[in-house]
């Protein structure tokens, strides 16, 4: 930790230093600080940054704080820990460094995180995203019994090999900082790190976000609209996918990012269906594969790019 | 002679793959040492979560020297042929050649010997090759070089390989090789945390030694009576008792290379759960073991964990670290407990409509009406309650659909007594509710209370009617929705409870209440029986009994009451350890091979009674008469189920069938006569038959 800081910059004092902290050490380790992407999503890993980049030969080292949504998560602002709407952090390396595992535990040690009086694991868990049709070998990191991050090498994402390997961190931003500032409830953290009148908590900022946002996502949220944008934006990524080969020809891609956004879209259109229990067992399974063969359309357009390592 | 080590360090490999990868590495390094003439003493191999280590001792230095022979062209044979044998041979001229004097013509013969090679150069063509092809359930690639075509593939990023050869007291050599641009050496790492630093080692002792001072404990079992002992003693001493969980241990294990031991606690409110509902949150979600009061053997509020780490602190913070996290999981736990209680079980069951056992099945709804149906009629066969049973099966899959199930799947059952119990349902309906999936394999117990008998049989017999008729039968290895264990269970909960039931009737009355009609429903209950007496013979022959005793009962044809084909099976099979009984077996033998080849001969069977006035010999009289006795008391026997009493009246044919072969000559000059004795034959084989077939078991 840098004890340069003033105390209300501190990782264990506030939220917005516990980010900044992150950051910064990943910053040092060369990674491009991007800011979250502005769409909703599920996870970090939808971003393009990590699903997309993580594809193809070319060299790619990022971090950044990505709001995750997961509409059926929200619990009206009564449940100490579950959200609808939380960060994540996130770290994509490709190639994987030799060292990564280090980095991983400096960056705990950046964060007030002492792996002298801490026990941190590695415990076995292997991640697939059914909707990306990715997946990767792994860990869920623990310290002291408690899972704070994911650790994987991609091997698969959007239905192709990762050659080479990204590795990839995320890490539960509120649950690490509930566990450093020592809250046992999220709406407690310190946001701002000031006393007094000054102080922000991070129920100041969320908990009404909250609980509108669980009305919303579980009672009210208009299926007939969100039927209806599922449809579009899959019909969309499609016409953008098509669109986009150069010179109608499957050798070049111009439109990978836009039509990416579509599945996205889609994805969290479903999240939101599925969250107002609308979605029988049966069509659930075929809604993620109708994302997933977005994704991997995406996928395939996106090696054809530039940023893809096309030629 | 020398010995290898090698090691294979890597990032944490899961626990649950470290005892098969350690032992696939010792029969891999030693079948290929075997294989390429090293004979080797010993060998173990160990796992850590970041290492794979073997130690092969007592290697020979080199391979035996290999000589053959090769035979060549005979003498003066033309000179291409000379020239190929050289060439082949490597010989430079004839006189380097031996002869072989031969009656057809002398012969040159080439002697070639293959020195062997140093065992140090083998190991270094063996190890990556095994390195490269290692059976991982799983595994990856990594790195820059995982953008190259042919990159390595191990469980995890692996980061060194330290392989070195020699003799106990010389300074061994390094096996060099590279597999994926890891060189081999001497250096590897101690304790992730408390002795990171690059440690050299020379052979296994030392590697041993050094790595215990390196905060690393190599050999699993070492760790795991570190475990044991440690949380043994550590509840002891505050008066209490470790939940011993022998799958955890083995687990946790596997997560620590320093085993250290610590105890925590949680508040006493939370004992209010059912104690398998908070092992099953600190277990599975924490893998901490749960303690109980030694006096009442229910849990205390206390729980163990292994740490990896000896922590400057003394691993106050660890503790408190882990009850914070153990906290919200108990009080989600207890969260779920008390919601659930709220709800009856029969109010859950509507929601089954929309849940689908199989999309040729139907729902769960559906299926649990099949299952009331079915388990009232079983009930009166069983001595169960006809009311009550149908009540259990209502409610026996309720709890499926409970909070604390969902979250913790394998108190399936189990939950859905204590919350039938608490809605004042009668307890042999609760019971049954978590009886019903019982017995879940050879091991489990059966249940006895009839009600859970009727239920549990409703539910095995439900499914397996159900998957023969859409024709998803097991197929070799493949058996996704476990019905052989489903039938195991049925012969269990039949034979242990001795209970009388026709199976045939059961299964076309479950095949009634399905709304899918195979094509071939008649056949179907047969079918299943068959299924049946091979999960029967399976049984049989793993409790080490005669298995073909089986087929010998089933070919009686009709027998679909499983006890009592189990109680023919066990009077045939003490008959036959008699004398008695080997040699009646023998002489049936005879008869019925005599028999089925005369019949093929005559293309004619040799059915009907034989006529008394053809015997011309005492012993085929008395064959006769033995016969005729036999029949009618093996018989009554029978009708009273006493097949040990059968089986004691067929001795008694044994003399007079012995008799008969010695003085009888069956295949008389007389036509008459031969077909009359063939008769007589076919009459012993009958009257055995009220047993079993005895031309089925093997001898």
């Amino acid at each position: 930790m840098d004890a340069s800081l003033p105390a209300h910059m501190r990782p264990e004092r506030s939220f917005q230093g516990f980010i900044l902290a992150l950051q910064r050490f990943w910053a040092e380790q060369g990674c491009v600080i991007l800011q979250p992407y502005d769409m909703e999503m599920g996870a970090g890993t939808f971003h393009p940054a990590t699903t997309l980049r993580a594809l193809g030969p070319k060299p790619w080292n990022a971090a950044y704080v990505q709001p995750s949504r997961r509409p059926k998560d929200g619990r009206y602002g009564e449940n100490p820990n579950r959200m609808q709407h939380y960060y994540q952090f996130q770290v994509i390396m490709k190639p994987s460094p030799p060292n990564l595992q280090e980095l991983y535990l400096k960056s705990l040690a950046a964060i007030g995180i002492d792996s002298a009086v801490h026990d941190i694991r590695f415990v076995e868990d292997d991640w697939e995203s059914p909707t990306l049709g990715a997946w990767g070998l792994g860990w869920e990191c623990w310290c002291d019994g408690m899972e704070v991050s994911q650790f994987t090498y991609f091997q698969q994402v959007a239905g192709f090999e990762c050659a080479p390997v990204a590795g990839e961190l995320t890490y539960g931003l509120e649950r690490l900082a509930m566990y450093v500032q020592g809250v046992d409830r999220v709406y407690d953290l310190n946001f701002n790190g000031r006393d007094g009148d000054a102080k922000v908590t991070y129920g100041d900022v969320f908990l009404q976000a909250e609980r509108e946002y669980s009305k919303h996502n579980f009672e009210v949220a208009d299926t007939t609209m969100l039927f209806e944008q599922f449809k579009m934006a899959e019909a969309a990524c499609r016409k953008y996918l098509e669109a986009g080969w150069k010179d109608g020809k499957r050798e070049a891609h111009l439109m990978a990012l836009p039509a990416y956004d579509q599945c996205i879209k889609a994805s969290h259109v479903f999240n939101l269906l599925d969250a107002r229990g609308v979605i029988s067992v049966t069509e659930r399974q075929s809604y993620i594969l109708r994302v997933r063969e977005l994704a991997k359309a995406c996928g395939e357009a996106w090696i054809h790019t530039e940023a893809g390592g096309a030629a | 002679m020398p010995d290898l080590l090698l090691e294979l360090f890597s990032e944490e490999i899961p626990a649950r793959m470290q005892a098969k990868a350690a032992d696939d590495l010792r029969r891999m390094v030693t079948d290929k040492l075997v294989a390429e003439g090293l004979v080797y003493e010993g060998a173990k191999a160990f796992a850590t979560p970041r290492r794979l280590a073997l130690t092969v001792h007592g290697i020979p230095a080199r391979q035996p020297d290999l000589k053959t022979e090769r035979r060549g062209p005979k003498i003066g044979a033309a000179d291409a042929a000379v020239q190929g044998f050289l060439k082949a041979t490597g010989l430079t001229s004839l006189d380097e050649a031996k002869i072989q004097r031969d009656p057809k013509g002398d012969f040159y013969i080439a002697l070639i010997e293959k020195p062997g090679r140093d065992a140090i150069d083998v190991l270094a063509e063996i190890l990556p090759v095994i390195i490269r092809t290692f059976p991982w359930p799983k595994s990856m690639r990594w790195g820059a070089r995982s953008g190259k075509p042919g990159s390595l593939s191990w469980v995890r990023p692996l980061h060194a390989i330290t392989a070195t050869f020699g003799l106990e007291t010389e300074e061994p050599d390094v096996v060099k090789f590279s597999v994926d641009g890891i060189e081999t050496g001497q250096t590897t790492y101690g304790h992730r945390f408390m002795a990171p630093a690059a440690i050299q080692v020379r052979r296994f002792e030392d590697y041993e030694a050094k790595l215990k001072a390196a905060k690393v404990i190599l050999d699993p079992q070492a760790r795991k009576d570190i475990i044991f002992a440690d949380a043994k003693e550590l509840t002891f001493a505050q008066g209490f008792e470790l939940v011993e969980d022998q799958v955890l241990l083995d687990e946790v294990s596997g997560l620590v290379e320093w085993p250290v031991v610590m105890m925590g606690s949680f508040e006493a409110e939370y004992l209010a759960i059912p104690d398998e509902v908070i092992r099953a949150t600190i277990r599975n979600n924490q893998k901490c073991f749960v303690v109980k009061d030694a006096k009442t053997g229910k849990l205390t509020n206390k729980f163990v964990l292994t740490a990896n780490i000896e922590a400057a602190d003394g691993g106050k913070t660890i503790v408190a670290g882990n009850e914070r996290v153990i906290r919200p999981r108990l009080s989600d736990a207890k969260f779920f407990y008390e919601t659930d209680l709220k709800t009856r079980l029969e109010d859950r069951l509507p929601k089954f409509e929309q849940i689908v056992f199989h999309e040729k099945l139907g729902t769960q709804a559906v299926r649990i009406k099949r299952i009331e149906r079915l388990a009232a009629e079983i009930a009166p066969l069983v001595g169960a309650d006809v009311a009550k049973a149908t009540r259990a099966a209502h409610l026996a899959k309720a709890d499926l659909l409970t909070e604390v199930v969902g979250e913790f799947p394998e108190v399936q059952g189990l939950m859905g007594k204590y919350y039938a119990l608490a809605q004042g349902e009668d307890a042999s309906v609760a019971v049954a509710c978590e009886e019903h999936y019982k017995p879940q394999g050879p091991a489990d117990r059966v249940p006895t209370d009839p009600v859970s008998v009727a239920v549990a049989l409703a539910d095995k017999l439900d499914t397996l009617v159900g998957f023969w008729a859409i024709d998803e039968k097991p197929t070799g290895s493949k058996d996704p929705y476990a019905l052989r264990r489903a039938a195991l269970g049925v012969i269990r909960l039949i034979v242990e409870n001795a209970l009388r039931l026709s199976l045939m009737k059961v299964a076309a009355s479950a095949l009634a209440g399905l709304s899918v009609k195979p094509a071939d429903a008649q056949k179907l209950p047969s079918d299943l029986l068959t299924f049946f007496a091979d999960r029967l013979k399976v049984q049989l022959r793993e409790q080490g009994a005669r298995h073909d005793l089986v087929d010998a009962v089933f070919a009686l044809g009709g027998q679909d009451d499983l006890l009592m084909i189990v109680r023919r099976v066990e009077a045939l099979g003490k008959f036959l350890e008699s004398d008695d009984g080997k040699n009646l077996l023998a002489g049936i033998k005879r008869a019925s091979n005599i028999l089925s080849i005369e019949e093929k001969k005559d293309k004619r069977s040799f059915d009907g009674t034989p006529d008394p006035a053809l015997y011309g010999l005492g012993e085929e009289k008395a064959l006769a008469k033995a016969i005729g006795e036999v029949q009618a008391e093996a018989g009554a026997a029978v009708g009273k189920e006493d097949f040990a009493a059968a089986m004691s009246a067929m001795a008694k044919l044994r003399p007079p069938v012995d008799a008969f072969f010695e003085k009888v000559r069956v295949n008389d000059d007389d036509a008459k006569v031969r077909e009359n004795r063939l008769k007589l034959l076919n009459e012993i084989r009958s009257a055995t038959r009220a047993v079993a077939d005895f031309s089925k078991i093997q001898d």
